[in-house]
């Protein structure tokens, strides 16, 4: 019975040690915005976690950054450039568009525009007509109508 | 008997393929981030020095001669890796070296210092982590090298062996030295 009594008491305490840090908010517009920007923010230590998602310490402090800012009024873009200026492009999962992201937000649409034009000229190419000389649409007569059984064994 | 060329095809995407993984494989560390902050001031501070509460270290305490700012802390294995090059450096090279003692205990940390042997002219408390935030440090050890005016230079992410310092760290130093107003 002690064991069992033990064993209920480990699995009650067990959400205790899921919980890390929770935040005070004064009001859930500003929750809100904490959680867009901890998903928005991705975690330097993990290359694919955001700051939401991750319990590296640099995470932690980030997260507590980031808390800090709104409750000094700060808007989403200050945050954002908060980060960006310390941390550049990598922390930002929506990257800024710079010489060194160009081609990774318009090469896509350069891409498209490259297949769209290729259609367009294979649709609107005129079907090449072939001229055969008589001797030829003799020998295409003689294929056409020869029997395929004989033609295997032949 | 030709041979179909279409059935080339596979074997053309696979060596493609194979082109791109080979291109993936030689790259540098994925974990490595390009610094944002390379050839920009060091960040404004006013924190504690580590062996004395009483004294307040700001960036004016780094300026004046090419310099090293080592980002450290007792949690960190790879900073007991560089620790002996570290006192090489500071022994023999002629550079100072600041630490900065990140995310720590300050009792802990004297208490490391004491053990080891202490390659910093000082260390600054930065138990909150802001200083290393505003550093773009994302963990330890980091390696920052500044000029005399205080602009960070270089910047190295992992442990300091005698093999980065001779090859990165070192050619970095001589030349802010030749070229002070590079």
């Amino acid at each position: 019975m002690p064991r069992m009594l033990l064993l209920a008491l480990c699995l009650v305490a067990l959400p205790a040690l899921a919980t890390i840090d929770a935040y005070p908010f004064p009001n859930e517009e500003l929750e809100r915005r904490y959680d867009n920007l901890i998903a928005e923010l991705r975690c330097p230590q993990c290359l694919n976690t955001n700051l939401a998602g991750s319990d590296a310490m640099i995470a932690q402090d980030l997260r507590r950054e980031v808390h800090r800012m709104l409750l000094d009024g700060k808007a989403d873009d200050e945050i954002l450039d908060f980060m960006h200026e310390r941390y550049g492009d990598f922390i930002l999962y929506e990257p800024r568009v710079s010489a060194g992201t160009f081609l990774l937000w318009f090469g896509p649409v350069f891409l498209g525009l490259l297949a769209a034009f290729l259609w367009w000229r294979i649709a609107t190419q005129e079907p090449r007509s072939v001229e055969i000389s008589g001797d030829e649409q003799a020998r295409l007569a003689d294929l056409l109508q020869a029997d395929p059984k004989q033609e295997d064994h032949s | 008997m030709s041979l179909n060329k279409s059935l080339l095809i596979p074997l053309m995407v696979f060596m493609v393929l194979c082109g791109f993984l080979a291109l993936g494989f030689s790259l540098k560390d994925p974990h490595l981030l390009p610094s944002a902050l390379i050839d920009k001031p060091f960040p404004e501070f006013e924190l504690h020095d580590l062996h004395d509460a009483g004294l307040k270290r700001t960036r004016e305490d780094l300026l004046g001669q090419v310099s090293l700012v080592n980002v450290w802390g007792t949690w960190c294995p790879n900073c007991v890796v560089e620790h002996p090059e570290l006192m090489r450096i500071s022994r023999e090279e002629d550079i100072p070296i600041f630490g900065v003692n990140y995310n720590d205990v300050t009792a802990k940390a004297i208490r490391w210092l004491e053990r080891r042997e202490d390659p910093y002219q000082f260390s600054i408390v930065d138990d909150a982590g802001t200083l290393a935030i505003d550093l773009g440090v994302y963990g330890a050890p980091e390696t920052f090298v500044l000029d005399s005016g205080g602009v960070i230079r270089f910047r190295y992410v992992g442990p300091v062996t005698n093999t980065v310092w001779e090859s990165e760290i070192y050619p970095v130093v001589s030349y802010l030295r030749e070229n002070p107003d590079a």
